[in-house]
């Protein structure tokens, strides 16, 4: 069943059971939003979305109603857009002017609408609310209430997507207080550090943590990826800034996960530019041939552990290679060592010395390549994936 | 009463008095309220332990529970005094003197709409409306409702009441 | 008092009193406002004298419901004389017994005097207060035991519900409650039965049926009193309206600060079912519907229908945005009828005595009566029902007896926090939805406060501004962070700090609240603001322009003085002032010091010489 209404003049056809907003939308016609994220329920909360409904006593949110056959709508008369630019400044007038400091400055929504709805900055003697920002000792979520505009959607994300509800509304009116759990902190109130929250803010309310200072949107260089740590195959965006990664935002448009990423998609980032992180292949002297010889002609380093000064020489030049020193060496170097091993392993023990263990962290393609070469080269059914533990 | 009542100090919370309660509302939907008033009935106020028992034992967040226990005006999170003195400041009471009533509490007491005094000796609570418009202005000390207050009236009262139980309790 | 007659003689016994009540009864008014004056009393010293006198059987002390004249209470009417007692207190007991009962005398001493000509009135009825009024939901007020259910049903009690089961379709309830024209009393004025064929429309199961008990006005007790004088009828017209949408549950929404009203629906709740009135087949017919009561927690904004259903589901009472309407996706997501207490208290006598009865009451498009709680400023306080129609000024003068202590009258307010105030000038406006409301006001639930000249109109205007912030729910930023503002200003105002253009401000925040918040308490929480700012501008101003309070209430503006040609030098002020602020010799004429003064009033309450002085 289809159902046609006129928008602005314009007759817009579609699918009975929708919202004006989704009508609008269909039809290419913009109505600007706060509160309502098309993942998350509704809740017309914000009134961003006011649109003038022809007959109607009140102006209307978009987002909540129904529209019905010959309704008339229009999206932007004088009133609509007074009744947003009042909407605005109410929210300006309880909220930081700091978007010249702002983490989200460049991404934020209330930002946008208040540039396109030339609102001004209201001076008033009344009250502005002035919370603890960062009050929260967990590792990821930055909080500020003060920029917080109780859209809910964090709420709304939390119990909606990730089924958590760790957020929640407190007290009522102006003291009304986004809260996690009892007005705990978050690791108390069942949160598992998802992130969710920081994903669906409009505002620079709720930021991570591990980002902040490392540069705003437009500084930064978005690069979609795939997630390394499992085989979900979850996109996301890493935010990178002069060679390096300095925050992970969701893709809205990711296929398998759409906003949804979990702790270790979001946050486990910190290894990328880790100095122990191992870049090349390391293999133990004892193993090698020629050892001196490349050392001294600089194709391969003794190697040295670069972080926290664990197991670490003093940097000098004259280390004492010992049978258990590690070497950097070269990939093709390195895979020949390890088929040398293999096959003198199979020689002298048969195949039923080799156990096979996959790894989460590999594609499809790659684990099934891991079983043939388990089950044809070695010979060896004993195999298995961390997954199955 | 016991004697730690007064100073705020942990009396522990005997969880078990909610179980009659849980078993009542047992499979009824929206019966979060109910248990929260009922809860409020036992303890006096709603402890942090029963709250967490109820998202517990309702299966609900405890986020949802401090929620609604903070939306509601009829909801006490702190411990209250050994008495309670509700101001009425419905419309009626608000045009017949309830401001110099709540103004001689506040002077006499030392304590603020909302809140207890040091002692843990009275709660002043200001309410809109009890319903007794035509006894404007209205108060209720502990339940009893005492209509026509004039400011002198309601601290010679309250001096009497208030000090006399703190004597006998010494 | 008119007296229905063609009460049709019904076949079902249960339906006809079936108890012989004594001729002789003494009703005590056991209404909140009564028994807070230690009605309680009274009743049990007049049980233990009757006793005493060896006449419990024959003169039945009966608790009734309000009888409205709450300002006289307690009140006892000794029936079937009619004689009206007021302020009675258990010392008057034994003369009531002694000279009345047994002596057959008035206890002239306990009857209402004329105010002008201080002559005693014994019938109730020929009392000013009772003299323009018109009792329909409220005729067995003050008649009935509330608490027996035999009383409700030797007054016509279930035999509209007897009616609709044995002789009409839900159509045909439908059909009649829309012919009455019978307007919702919340408030809104929304015609009921359209609200029903709605809700019967929706082609969903199951249906809601939900009564709004959740009086929240401050100022407003006629809900209170209808259910805690007459439950029954109230619970009548719920299942009359469930038979009518074809709901099988029902809520009575109530507010908790209402114990005794609660306790009353319970008793009678429980009677209604021991008798059939609820439950399963229902006196036998094919229809089945329970009741039950959900107590509200203290929030004014569950008065609003959306955020009432979310309580009642146990969560914030957040409104949601509408359409869908309630009859659509209310509670639970289901069609749900939600009605005001008088709206369904009127349905069982529509039925009863049909819809052409109904509409010749009051007023064309306003049929039937108009229930008020008359407080404030006016010597006659209490509960009242008037026919539609009558003028502001008939009210308050001839019920409500006018201006205590010759002062002047300066405005009456109606609607509570989401009405409006009246000057002089309105005084002949007809009290009806459209006429009150074409004049800047709102019929609402049914407040009615009486201002005079000693109330300051920016002060009582930011009175309702600071409730509507204190209740506001914080759900939308018009009336969240709008009423803040809006309060801020005007206590700006109130304390001497207020500027010209804070009076176009406060104009701007009311209309941004108006057009942008989500529901009615956000829409119309600027009113009571707005319509004093429309009738009393000058009072504004003198706060802005001279900084002076000219009803001597703005604590900033004005200061406490002593005459020192009427002061003794008692030293009683000085004794008593919380904050020493004054100063003096004993048989000295003494000194307040404006630096330290509180502004409490309480000197100038306890000065017996009126030595001290507002400026």
């Amino acid at each position: 069943m289809t159902v046609t209404l006129t928008i602005n003049g314009q007759k817009v056809t579609t699918a009975e059971g929708s919202t004006i907003l989704e009508a609008a939308r269909s039809a290419g016609i913009y109505i600007p939003t706060l509160c309502h994220h098309p993942d998350l329920s509704n809740v017309g909360a914000c009134r961003i979305c006011v649109v003038e409904v022809v007959g109607a006593r009140n102006l209307q949110t978009a987002c909540t109603t129904p529209i019905a056959e010959g309704m008339v709508v229009y999206t932007d008369s004088e009133i609509v857009r007074a009744t947003r630019r009042f909407v605005l400044e109410m929210l300006l007038s309880d909220h930081p002017n700091d978007c010249m400091t702002c983490e989200v400055s460049g991404d934020c929504e209330l930002q946008d609408l208040v540039y396109d709805y030339g609102v001004k900055w209201p001076e008033h003697k009344g009250k502005r609310h002035n919370w603890e920002i960062d009050p929260d000792p967990n590792p990821f979520v930055f909080i500020d209430r003060n920029k917080c505009i109780l859209c809910g959607r964090c709420v709304r994300a939390c119990a909606e997507i990730q089924n958590r509800d760790v957020w929640n509304f407190a007290h009522r009116g102006f003291r009304t207080k986004l809260v996690a759990g009892a007005d705990q902190f978050m690791l108390d109130a069942r949160c598992e550090s998802c992130g969710q929250c920081v994903a669906y803010c409009p505002v620079g309310a709720l930021y991570d943590k591990m980002s902040l200072g490392k540069g705003r949107a437009n500084q930064v260089q978005k690069v979609r990826t795939t997630c390394s740590y499992c085989g979900v195959g979850c996109n996301f965006d890493l935010n990178v800034r002069d060679g390096r990664i300095v925050r992970v935002t969701s893709a809205p448009d990711a296929p398998v996960n759409g906003m949804a990423l979990c702790v270790k998609g979001r946050y486990g980032y910190d290894y990328v530019h880790h100095p122990d992180r191992l870049t090349a292949p390391l293999v133990r002297a004892r193993w090698l041939q020629g050892v001196e010889e490349k050392l001294k002609g600089g194709e391969w380093q003794v190697f040295v552990p670069q972080g926290n000064g664990r197991d670490g020489g003093d940097g000098s030049d004259h280390l004492t290679v010992t049978p258990d020193t590690f070497i950097q060496t070269d990939w093709d170097t390195a895979l020949d060592v390890v088929a040398r091993k293999f096959a003198e392993e199979k020689r002298l023990h048969g195949s039923g010395a080799f156990g096979m263990l996959a790894s989460a962290k590999c594609t499809n393609e790659e684990n099934y390549l891991f079983n043939k070469f388990a089950r044809q080269i070695l010979g060896t059914n004993t195999i298995d994936h961390c997954a199955r533990l | 009463m016991t004697a730690s009542d007064g100073d705020g100090g942990a009396s522990a919370v005997d969880l078990s008095l909610m179980e009659p309660v849980f078993q009542k509302y047992s499979g009824q939907p929206g019966a979060l309220i109910p248990i929260l008033q009922k809860a409020q009935d036992i303890y006096n106020y709603l402890p942090a332990e029963v709250l967490q028992l109820i998202a517990e034992r309702l299966g609900i967040a405890l986020s949802k529970v401090y929620g609604v226990a903070t939306f509601y005006a009829q909801f006490y999170l702190e411990r209250r005094g050994k008495h309670v003195l509700k101001i009425c400041d419905g419309t009626a009471c608000h045009v017949k003197g309830t401001p110099a009533l709540i103004t001689a509490v506040e002077e006499e007491f030392n304590v603020r709409p909302g809140e207890t005094t040091l002692d843990g000796e009275l709660t002043l609570e200001v309410v809109y409306c009890i319903g007794s418009c035509a006894l404007a202005p209205a108060t209720v000390l502990d339940g009893r409702v005492m209509g026509r207050m004039r400011p002198t009236q309601l601290l010679q009262h309250l001096r009497r009441h208030v000090s006399k139980t703190s004597v006998q309790e010494t | 008092m008119g007296e229905q007659t063609n009460v049709r003689i019904v076949e079902d016994a249960a339906l006809t009193s079936t108890k012989d009540l004594p001729s002789q009864w003494i009703a005590v008014c056991m209404g909140t406002g009564c028994v807070s004056s230690a009605s309680a009393e009274v009743r049990q010293a007049l049980i233990q004298e009757l006793e005493r006198h060896g006449l419990s059987s024959q003169v039945e002390v009966r608790r009734t419901g309000c009888f409205g004249f709450c300002a006289a209470g307690p009140i006892v009417v000794i029936h079937p004389d009619e004689t009206f007692y007021t302020r009675v207190t258990p010392a008057d007991v034994k003369d009531i017994v002694e000279q009345h009962i047994l002596a057959n005398r008035r206890v002239e001493r306990l009857m209402y005097r004329d105010p002008v000509t201080k002559v005693p009135i014994e019938k109730w009825y020929e009392i000013g207060f009772y003299s323009k009024q018109q009792r329909i939901v409220l005729h067995n007020c003050g008649i009935i035991d509330p608490e027996n259910i035999d009383h409700y049903l030797a007054r016509e009690g279930y035999q509209a519900l007897h009616k609709v089961l044995s002789e009409m379709t839900p159509d045909q309830v439908i059909d009649e409650v829309i012919r009455s024209g019978l307007r919702g009393r919340g408030g809104g004025g929304f015609p009921t039965g359209l609200k029903w064929k709605i809700t019967r429309q929706t082609p969903r199961w199951p249906k809601y049926v939900i009564c709004n008990a959740d009086e929240g006005d401050p100022g407003a007790f006629m809900d209170r009193s209808t259910l805690e004088g007459d439950p029954h009828s109230v619970i009548e017209g719920m299942i009359i309206a469930a038979y009518a949408i074809g709901a099988r549950y029902g809520y009575i929404y109530c507010r908790a600060e209402y114990p005794l009203a609660i306790h009353r629906l319970q008793v009678a709740l429980d009677q209604a079912r021991q008798r059939g009135f609820l439950g399963g087949n229902i006196r036998g017919f094919d229809f089945s519907f329970d009741l039950y009561i959900k107590e509200g927690a203290g929030a004014f904004v569950c008065g609003e229908e959306t955020a009432l259903m979310a309580s009642i589901q146990g969560d914030r009472g957040n409104p949601w945005p509408r359409p869908p309407y309630p009859a659509v996706s209310g509670l639970w997501g289901q069609p749900s009828n939600v009605n005001n207490v008088k709206s369904y208290a009127y349905v069982p006598h529509i039925i009863r005595l049909g819809a052409d009865w109904f509409k010749q009451l009051g007023a064309p498009d306003n049929p039937g009566t108009a229930i008020f709680a008359l407080t404030g400023m006016v010597n006659n306080t209490g509960l009242i029902e008037v026919p539609m129609g009558i003028t502001l000024r008939e009210i308050i003068y001839d019920i409500g007896g006018g201006i205590p202590d010759g002062r002047k009258f300066k405005a009456v307010q109606t609607g509570g926090p989401l009405g409006g105030c009246l000057p002089e000038a309105y005084l002949d406006t007809p009290v009806d939805f459209d006429s009150l409301c074409a004049a800047g006001a709102v019929m609402g639930s049914g407040g009615m406060i009486v201002a005079d000249e000693t109330t300051c109109m920016v002060e009582f205007a930011k009175y309702f501004m600071r409730f509507a912030c204190d209740e506001s729910c914080g759900k939308c930023p018009p009336c969240r962070i709008g009423s803040t503002r809006m309060l801020e200003t005007l206590e700006c105002i109130t304390a001497g700090l207020g500027t010209l253009e804070d009076l176009d401000y406060l104009r701007y925040l009311a209309n941004g609240m108006q057009k942008g918040s989500l529901c009615a308490l956000g829409q119309l929480a600027p009113s009571p603001v707005m319509s004093a700012l429309r009738h009393f501008e000058d009072e504004f101003r003198a706060h802005i322009e001279e900084r002076r309070c000219p009803a001597g209430k703005c604590h900033a503006l004005i200061t406490y003085e002593i005459i020192a040609d009427l002061c003794t030098g008692c030293m009683v002020c000085a004794r008593n002032c919380p904050t020493n602020a004054i100063r003096g010799e004993k048989r000295q004429p003494h000194v307040i010091d404006p630096a330290l003064c509180e502004r409490c009033g309480l000197c100038k309450e306890l000065c017996k010489f009126d030595a001290i002085v507002v400026r």
